[in-house]
């Protein structure tokens, strides 16, 4: 049996790989999909805390936050189509009007 | 206090209020679309069913035994802090009862008076919309429980009355009117204001009942407390009921339509100082100093106003000076301790002040806009019912039995002698003969002599029309008849008043030592004051009729005096050059220097700092999503390692 | 022991993949890399006994939302790495992005490591759960407990699904008038 621990770290480690790339890329597209890295080290969190304490929440959570995540990959996917039909490009570095 | 379960008409109350407030709201949001006639069946309902509901209310309190006429009813709880409460609740009791009826009575009449005489004015809906808050606040503040709510009602009535004084805005000096209305009574409401609070402070409650059952027990008669809070609520009362020194606003507001001067500056809203002094009597009976002042002041600005009068041309300026004049006197009668006897006299003075208000706008209605006296004469025969109903008012003003004014008048003077004083005496009766005389003055000039009107006026003359008559004859009635509610031996008003005069135990109220005047003395003195009246109408009819040049003769004698008279003693131009200017001045060395200067300095300099920090903080706004997104990871780092070093 | 080996080959090809997700130029690779990701979290998901998990994240993530991906990148013609540019404006920001991970990595770690994770025990232990079955006892609770939020989310699914369409769709009267 292998110690939940390391599952945790993991999820920790995808969790900053994530975040990481989020902060690194330019690419929207993937700085959405570095997001979804994000919610699935989550999952994976959730998982590991429910095989833990011997409850089935945590697997009913996960599966809300599929249903969050598929909604959100919905919506935010037509921005970025809105945001290219705009301005001809998904670099966020361009995308930069919330300056003074 | 017996309940009554089931159906009370007292239960009713808030309908009284209800009723105008809602023709307020329809003629305020909807009466730029409705027509005329419906936004005047709305305000005249609205108002008529309030008078409906309280004569019910009326009728029921007569059920119960004369103790046992107070009803409140609590409505919820308007402001709660600490041990202050201001509770929204009404309270019935003879006193208030009167009020409602003659408020809402009066303004009924005006309010279908109204109905012609505005009927080609632009503004028709705004003028009844206005009308009908007026007579909202004006009942509130008679219904009020307590003094906060019954400030509110104060404030209403001030505010419609700036409103309605200047509702021919487009006219300066109409305009004008209005403020200098709004503000001689924003000095009167300051005193009312400081009242309210001492009374807070003093008693820990705002509630009337409460109020005058604790302060025989809580103040010695002639305390310092009792002076100030009596003294300062007549501030108030002067402020609102156009007595000297802050009466010069009353004569001013005749630029409004006359049926408001009739409603506002006559019938109703400057007898709620007079209203206010007699809800407040326990009060006053505690401070014989105040009501020494009250009786002073009313006896004075009853001749004062008196003699004003005597040399004034504008139709209405005489009847506003007669008001002031009028006012004074129910002072008079509150301040000798007579208070049923100064709301008897507020109720008379109701019907014939609202009469004679609504003769003169007929008259000005006919001429087209004239108020001149001057320019009038002969009227008698163009317009007959007017002429009719007029004399009655100026015979009841003037006080001839049996008219209304009569009855109030004489009880007045006799109760200024039998409690008062012979200076107090001397002054009423004084006042008493010039009243007879510029009345009749005025009806002279204006119904009577050779036609001085201009041959224009005079082809357009006319007889007003149904709804501005019929007003006048149910007021000319009443004038005739409403005396006899205080009828000398038997006043029915006495003894319905009797129990909301508190503390009949100080000996200075009413009560049952009316009766205690020998009959005697009582004709004798009634006999004085109709012989007075007499001698004043004998005068105007010297010189107005007999010998139409004799005026001028006088006037050329007495160039000075007249001059004075004239111009009012100059007391407009004595506030402008002692108050207004140097407040004007002051206020512009406040506004150049204190605040263009220094506090709008100070706020500069600081938007100024704001500004130069914000230059250096705006760079860590770089537009770049990412750079925030940084930012929150940085935080996240920080408070997790945070609370692993702390924890 | 074999899901032992199990679990340390998962996790490095979960690790290696997300790097990949990361660090590759070219977005179509990156999503692929995701895919990865995905599927070799569903192994995890088994060993964890939470089957059904497993299954949807096979379906739902790595199948529906990642082909989403796929075709906005092919719709938009992303599959040039010039997307980025050259190089990045922004010249401290991957640096101090790597340390500040590096950073959250050994903190996550250090707790996690420090941290005897308690809590009241629950009543479905890998052997009850595989008496009746992991999906069924998804299902019941989704129907009893969670049937409220159950119904909350497929109001939110609705809702994306309008948001979607008319951020999406081309706005035709607009681009008429100009």
């Amino acid at each position: 049996m292998i110690p939940l621990t390391w599952y945790l770290i993991l999820s920790g480690m995808l969790f900053t790989i994530g975040a990481v790339g989020v902060l690194i890329r330019r690419n929207a597209i993937v700085i959405f999909m570095c997001i979804e890295l994000m919610l699935n080290a989550v999952n994976l969190a959730f998982v590991t805390f429910a095989r833990q304490l011997n409850s089935m929440d945590g697997q009913i959570f996960v599966f809300f936050i599929m249903t969050v995540a598929a909604a959100e990959a919905a919506v935010g996917l037509a921005i970025i189509i809105a945001i290219y039909r705009n301005k001809a490009t998904v670099n966020v570095d361009n995308i930069n009007l919330m300056k003074w | 206090m017996p309940y009554f379960f089931g159906c009370s008409y007292l239960d009713l109350i808030g309908f009284v209020l209800l009723f105008p407030l809602a023709g307020t709201v329809i003629n305020g949001f909807l009466g730029k679309k409705l027509n005329k006639a419906i936004v005047g069946i709305v305000g005249c309902t609205a108002i008529g069913l309030s008078f409906i509901v309280s004569f019910f209310i009326f009728i029921d309190l007569l059920k119960f035994d004369p103790e046992h006429r107070v009803f409140e009813k609590d409505y919820f709880t308007w402001i709660g802090s600490g041990t202050f409460e201001a509770i929204a609740g009404l309270q019935v009791d003879p006193l208030s009862v009167i009020m409602i009826l003659v408020v809402s009575g009066v303004g009924f009449l005006i309010h279908v008076y109204s109905v012609g005489y505005m009927h080609d004015d632009d503004g028709f809906y705004r003028y009844f919309t206005y009308l009908n808050l007026f007579t909202f606040s004006m009942l509130l503040l008679v219904l009020a429980n307590n003094f906060l709510l019954m400030f509110i009602g104060w404030e209403g009535v001030g505010l419609c009355s700036y409103l309605l004084i200047g509702f021919w805005f487009e006219k300066k000096s109409a305009s004008d009117a209005g403020m200098k209305a709004f503000i001689v009574n924003r000095v009167g409401d300051f005193g009312f204001i400081l009242a309210i609070m001492l009374i807070f402070v003093t008693f820990n409650t705002i509630d009337f009942t409460d109020v005058f059952h604790a302060a025989p027990e809580h103040l010695q008669t002639g305390s310092f407390i009792a002076t100030m809070i009596t003294l300062l609520l007549f501030v108030g009362a002067i402020g609102k009921s156009a007595q000297i020194p802050l009466y010069t606003w009353l004569p001013d507001a005749m630029e409004g339509p006359t049926p408001v001067s009739a409603l506002i500056h006559a019938a109703t809203m400057v007898t709620a100082g007079v209203y206010m002094v007699v809800r407040c009597n326990v009060l006053y009976t505690l401070s014989p100093f105040s009501l020494t002042v009250v009786a002073v002041i009313g006896g004075a600005t009853a001749l004062f106003a008196a003699t004003i009068g005597l040399a004034q041309n504008d139709i209405k300026r005489v009847l506003a000076y007669s008001t002031v004049s009028q006012i004074g006197y129910m002072f008079l009668a509150c301040g000798v301790g007579a208070y049923i006897t100064g709301i008897f006299h507020l109720v008379t003075h109701a019907f014939f002040k609202a009469l004679l208000f609504l003769g003169s706008g007929s008259v000005i209605h006919g001429l087209g806009g004239e108020q001149d006296m001057r320019k009038m004469g002969g009227l008698k025969k163009y317009m007959p019912t007017t002429h009719t109903t007029f004399l009655i008012g100026t015979l009841a003003i003037a006080g001839i039995p049996p008219f209304a004014g009569f009855f109030s008048k004489d009880e007045i003077l006799l109760d200024a002698f039998t409690r008062g004083s012979l200076l107090l005496w001397g002054l009423g009766a004084f006042a008493a003969l010039l009243t007879a005389f510029y009345m009749f003055r005025l009806l002279f000039m204006t119904f009577y002599g050779k036609s001085n009107m201009t041959k224009h006026v005079e082809e357009h003359v006319h007889e007003s029309p149904m709804s501005i008559l019929i007003p006048l004859l149910v007021l000319a009635f009443l004038s005739i008849l409403g005396g006899f509610i205080g009828f000398p031996t038997a006043s029915a008003i006495n003894s319905f008043l009797a129990p909301v005069i508190g503390g009949g135990h100080h000996g200075m109220t009413d009560g049952g030592d009316l009766h205690h005047v020998s009959n005697g003395l009582m004709f004798s003195m009634m006999g004085i004051s109709t012989g007075i009246a007499i001698i004043g109408i004998l005068l105007a009819y010297l010189m107005y009729i007999k010998q139409p040049d004799l005026p001028a003769k006088i006037v050329g004698k007495f160039k000075l005096i007249y001059t004075i008279i004239y111009n009012k003693y100059y007391v407009d131009e004595i506030y402008d050059a002692t108050i207004v200017k140097p407040t004007v001045k002051t206020s512009f060395v406040l506004w150049k220097i204190v605040d263009v200067k220094i506090i709008d300095g100070f706020v500069n300099a600081v938007a100024r700092i704001v500004e130069l920090k914000s230059e250096v903080l705006k760079l860590f706004q770089t537009g770049y999503v990412r750079n925030y997104a940084l930012s929150i990871l940085l935080g996240g780092v920080i408070i997790i390692f945070c609370s692993l070093v702390l924890l | 022991m074999l899901a032992g080996l199990l679990f340390i080959i998962m996790g490095l090809i979960t690790i290696v993949c997300a790097l990949c997700v990361v660090f590759q130029k070219n977005p179509v690779y990156s999503a692929i890399f995701l895919i990865q990701t995905m599927v070799s979290l569903a192994v995890l998901y088994v060993l964890l006994h939470a089957q059904f998990i497993a299954a949807i994240q096979v379906m739902v993530y790595a199948g529906a939302i990642m082909v989403l991906f796929v075709f906005v990148i092919m719709l938009l013609n992303l599959n040039k790495t010039d997307v980025e540019g050259d190089y990045d404006k922004l010249l401290f920001q991957k640096p101090s992005a790597i340390i500040l991970g590096f950073i959250l990595v050994v903190m996550i770690g250090v707790v996690t490591l420090n941290t005897v994770f308690q809590g009241t025990q629950g009543e479905y232990t890998p052997e009850s759960i595989s008496q009746i079955g992991n999906t069924q006892l998804v299902g019941k609770m989704l129907f009893t407990k969670y049937v409220f939020p159950f119904e909350i989310a497929s109001v939110l699914l609705f809702a994306a699904v309008l948001g979607a369409i008319i951020l999406a769709k081309k706005q035709i009267i607009k681009e008429k008038e100009v």
